[in-house]
């Protein structure tokens, strides 16, 4: 017993660093930012950080679950792509004739049932052909990829209505130097130089983003619906002999992949009043990355909703930071990559520890 | 004992693999509270006989009852549903959830939030795995930390914990100290005991005579698929026993 215990302390210890360096690093690059960085540190940019970001966080979550159960999609980046242009040719098609309101939710509702398809047939194939969810989900890319760009007939759908875009990036609230606050809307009648000392709070990416993480965090830590995506990635067999419906479950993890990278779709009509093909797929590997940075495990059975957000946020800072500091943007790309290798040596040390 | 009623009796039950017949007309009785050890050497039935009890193969002839009524199994599942648990040496547990969590692994209680949204219960799944754990007198040092933390003698103990928790009315038992250090071992074999006490029935298979020599009232031998003897542990001893194992003493048929 007492060999136990000081054998718990010791992985106790590493296991909180392992855990607390991403918060660390994540601080360390903030403060470094707001000290180099002229306008890093301002309401505006902060907001600007989230609604960038939104939509490889959105992705992120999906492959959050998918990668505690075990598995890996790789097609999430095509089907947000898919999901935009459906979504903007709807919208093109309903937006002059129904009230705004409707057209969103419409938008939204279209943009989960285009999920919904490609997240059945990778965990159908999964589940059913025991093929690798690599490979599966390789096809889908694939598919996803050719879809998008037939519907979108080879160039991205511009919108052509302002009030599309202003969902995106409206504010939910205008706050005046004056104190008063307008809703939704920027104050009317101001003069260029009022405007600008208008605060805005609250844009609806930062909002969906961080509903969506909300809901995530609520679906993996307190509900069966977790757990057992916990115990399918630990143990698949102790998961099926305990009664689990693996198969099932596996199947709706991979739905929950592929809606919430609709969801990004449609977040990317509404931000730039436009639906592409491409609009996903290049965060993909950045979307794998932040979960990986978040201490999840690509074998399975590990990783949270909080360390995929850290995650997410470490990287879009990186980037956010060196577009300030006025750095050739492709050095991002270095940037992030040394952080995903310190992320995986830091994983390696506790499992030796 | 034989007053009571018994909690699982086999019926000349015989399994044939092609032309090889792997259990041939085995019957045996199992009383509530009852540790019975099963042995034989490699390639005796000992496996297969386990097998059809706990719902894996199903019997070519002969009749499985439970509480003296006859059951049919087509799967393990419907075996766990008659009350019958085996625990396997690669235990079944999931190693990065926490000992609560494989206590009610599949079978989560859950408590509604708000009226709406259906939540884990983890504060019953922490009282109930804790109440449970000293009641069987097992030590965890803290239930809320991944059990891959724990040894093996601790994990194998939760494996058994849960199956008594879900009210096994049969516990079987494969090699149960196989892979487990000197003291660990004594600790399941304590854990054996005290089921024992409750009036769980135990079917425990080993290879180390000693064991179930310490912990079983009767034991089985099989060979070459066939019951050759029963023998109550204080009528017996090990001389015999091996001697019934390897088949040097043909006499003994019947105990």
């Amino acid at each position: 017993m007492v060999s136990v215990k000081t054998r718990n302390r010791r992985e106790l210890s590493w296991k909180d660093l392992s855990k607390a360096w991403s918060w660390i690093f994540l601080c360390v690059l903030f403060l470094f930012f707001s000290i180099s960085g002229n306008g890093f540190l301002s309401i505006t940019n902060i907001q600007n950080i989230f609604a960038d970001m939104s939509f490889m966080l959105l992705m992120a979550l999906g492959q959050t679950f998918v990668i505690i159960l075990g598995g890996l999609d790789i097609s999430v980046g095509y089907t947000t792509g898919m999901a935009s242009v459906i979504v903007a040719q709807i919208i093109i098609a309903l937006a002059p004739r129904l009230p705004l309101p409707l057209v969103v939710v419409i938008a939204f509702l279209v943009g989960l049932a285009v999920g919904v398809l490609p997240g059945l047939l990778n965990g159908v194939l999964i589940t059913r052909l025991s093929v690798p969810p690599f490979i599966v989900t390789l096809g889908m890319y694939g598919i996803a990829r050719g879809a998008g760009f037939i519907i979108e007939n080879g160039l991205p759908i511009s919108i052509p209505l302002q009030d599309i875009g202003r969902i995106g990036n409206n504010n939910l609230l205008y706050i005046q130097p004056t104190g008063a606050i307008t809703f939704f809307q920027p104050p009317q009648g101001l003069t260029a130089v009022q405007m600008s000392n208008v605060v805005g709070l609250f844009t609806m990416p930062l909002i969906l983003s961080l509903l969506l993480v909300l809901f995530c965090h609520w679906l993996l830590t307190r509900t069966r619906f977790g757990q057992h995506t916990y115990a399918i990635g630990g143990n698949k067999e102790a998961a099926r002999r305990a009664g689990i419906p693996v198969a099932r479950h596996t199947v709706l993890v991979y739905i929950l992949s592929s809606c919430l990278a609709a969801t990004a779709g449609v977040l990317y009509v509404f931000r730039f009043s436009s639906g592409a093909a491409e609009a996903g797929d290049p965060l993909l590997i950045d979307s794998i990355a932040a979960v990986a940075i978040g201490g999840a495990s690509l074998f399975g059975g590990e990783g949270t909703i909080i360390g995929t957000l850290i995650g997410t946020l470490i990287i879009s800072v990186i980037q956010n930071g060196l577009i300030i500091l006025g750095i050739d943007p492709f050095w991002q790309f270095i940037a992030v990559g040394v952080v995903i290798i310190i992320a995986v040596f830091v994983d390696r040390m506790r499992i030796r520890a | 004992m034989p007053e009571k009623e018994p909690v699982l009796q086999l019926d000349g039950l015989s399994k044939h693999f092609g032309g090889l017949i792997a259990v041939n007309q085995v019957s045996l009785t199992i009383y509530p509270g009852e540790v019975v050890g099963l042995l034989g050497d490699n390639g005796a039935g000992k496996s297969t006989l386990i097998k059809m009890i706990s719902g894996v193969y199903r019997p070519d002839q002969g009749t499985i009852s439970i509480d003296s009524t006859p059951v049919h199994f087509s799967t393990p599942m419907d075996a766990r549903k008659a009350g019958i648990e085996t625990i396997y040496q690669d235990l079944a547990l999931c190693e990065n959830l926490d000992a609560s969590s494989n206590l009610f692994l599949g079978r989560e209680p859950l408590k509604r939030r708000l009226g709406l949204f259906k939540e884990l219960d983890r504060k019953l799944m922490q009282s109930e795995a804790h109440t449970l754990l000293e009641q069987l007198d097992i030590q965890i040092p803290d239930l809320t930390r991944p059990i891959r933390e724990l040894s093996g003698g601790q994990r194998q103990a939760i494996a058994i914990a849960r199956t008594i928790y879900w009210n096994a009315r049969l516990l079987i038992m494969d090699e149960p100290t196989a892979a487990l250090g000197v003291p660990e071992q004594r600790k399941v074999l304590q854990l054996i005991r005290t089921l024992r006490e409750r009036g769980t029935p135990i079917l425990l298979i080993s290879h180390n005579m000693q064991d179930v020599f310490e912990v079983a009232d009767r034991v089985i031998v099989l060979r070459q698929g066939r019951k050759v003897g029963e023998r109550l542990i204080q009528e017996t001893n090990q001389n015999e026993i091996i001697s019934l194992i390897t088949g040097s003493e043909q006499k003994g048929l019947h105990a």
